[in-house]
């Protein structure tokens, strides 16, 4: 980078060494905590057999930068909520959101974890949106995994605008509405 | 095979067997519910019938019968091979005094089947040794199970989140199942179909 020239020591920095740029902080403090989420996984139910194929090589969210889980609330900042919450849970999920430090996000992870599923009844949260705030629903039973990547990279895209509003994952393209596709065939014909 | 071991309580316990059927296989005997527990341990020991085994307890609620709630187990010999349902029926209309003796002196396996059909039905076992709640928390008032438990009643033990728009979501709505992608992000949705097929 820099070159002796005669006998003073000069520096001299070419234009295309220029390695440094300018931002605000909030951005940069954001783009460095959506690439560095520390989970806390909360698998209850039988969506944790998705999770682990999702974490595993295959789909491998470890890309992501969220690879290393913390089975300790007070060093994650990122609540998985997999699979069902009973209503006798309910006090052991809360505690484990007030113990995280904050800023903390929430993923419920498929449709139990979301709206309660198809758990109409006595036992079971509707949805765990009753007892923490949460960020993205992944809906699905269970999920594809692919569904649970765009919900890791749309919860990365909230950390980086600030957005707080909960989002869902939502299909880019129906296949019921386009049998070309050829992808389902048996599903009903169109939704209005 | 089938009756062969309804006659046989039935010679044991002369007028006490108040109903029998064998549907498929599947033998039944109804008695009163103060003989259960001797039926049960006739059942246990005696050779000729041998059961070892209490597969499962478990009690069903008939708003409409009198008495209310029918106590069922089901019982299996594993060396005889053969099997036995016997039922009881307790309670009255209001759904008080449902009381019958516990099982637990014959099977240990009764002690938590007990505990449950306690729980959900509020079926009460004299003599178990600790029936209390086994699936639900120690707040919850009422008996699910029971017909006349309101079907949407609810009770969290963490009071819900006072914000708007958390009612309820649809279970299986239009998203569920379908490929993935996220139409709010700010990639453009798909709408023609050969745009995809082009990519191959």
């Amino acid at each position: 980078m820099g070159r002796l020239s005669g006998q003073a020591t000069q520096v001299a920095v070419e234009p295309h060494e220029i390695s440094a740029f300018t931002t605000r902080l909030e951005p940069l403090l954001a783009w460095a905590q959506k690439y560095s989420l520390f989970m806390y996984p909360f698998v209850t139910a039988c969506c944790g057999m998705e999770f682990m194929g999702v974490s595993g090589p295959r789909y491998d969210f470890s890309r992501f930068g969220s690879e290393a889980p913390r089975f300790s609330p007070r060093q994650s900042d990122l609540l998985w909520v997999v699979g069902t919450i009973s209503q006798r849970q309910a006090p052991i999920l809360r505690r484990i959101y007030e113990q995280m430090a904050g800023p903390k996000w929430v993923l419920a992870f498929g449709t139990c974890a979301s709206s309660g599923g198809f758990y109409d009844n006595y036992a079971t949260v509707p949805g765990i949106d009753k007892i923490v705030p949460c960020d993205v629903y992944v809906p699905g039973c269970p999920p594809r995994p692919e569904a649970v990547l765009d919900g890791l990279m749309l919860l990365q895209d909230k950390i980086q605008s600030g957005e707080r509003r909960p989002a869902i994952v939502k299909p880019r393209f129906d296949p019921a509405t386009n049998p070309n596709l050829g992808l389902v065939t048996l599903r009903r014909p169109s939704r209005a | 095979m089938a009756k062969a071991l309804l006659d046989l309580v039935a010679r044991r316990f002369p007028g006490k067997v108040l109903e029998s059927h064998a549907a498929f296989g599947d033998e039944t005997v109804v008695v009163a519910a103060e003989d259960w527990y001797a039926v049960h341990a006739w059942l246990r020991d005696d050779p000729a019938s041998d059961m070892q085994m209490l597969v499962d307890l478990t009690a069903v609620d008939f708003p409409s019968r009198l008495p209310r709630f029918e106590v069922v187990t089901h019982l299996v010999s594993l060396r005889l091979g053969h099997r036995l349902r016997v039922k009881a029926r307790v309670g009255d209309a209001e759904g008080q005094s449902v009381s019958i003796a516990s099982l637990t002196p014959l099977w240990a396996s009764a002690n938590w089947a007990e505990r449950e059909c306690f729980d959900t039905l509020g079926v009460s076992f004299a003599g178990h040794p600790d029936l209390r709640r086994i699936l639900l928390y120690p707040e919850f008032e009422g008996h699910p199970l029971r017909k006349d438990y309101p079907a949407e009643l609810a009770q969290p033990l963490v009071p819900y989140r006072d914000v708007p728009n958390i009612e309820k979501v649809e279970p299986f709505g239009p998203y569920e199942g379908m490929s993935f992608g996220r139409m709010t992000h700010h990639l453009p949705r798909v709408t023609d179909p050969k745009a995809i097929q082009g990519r191959d």
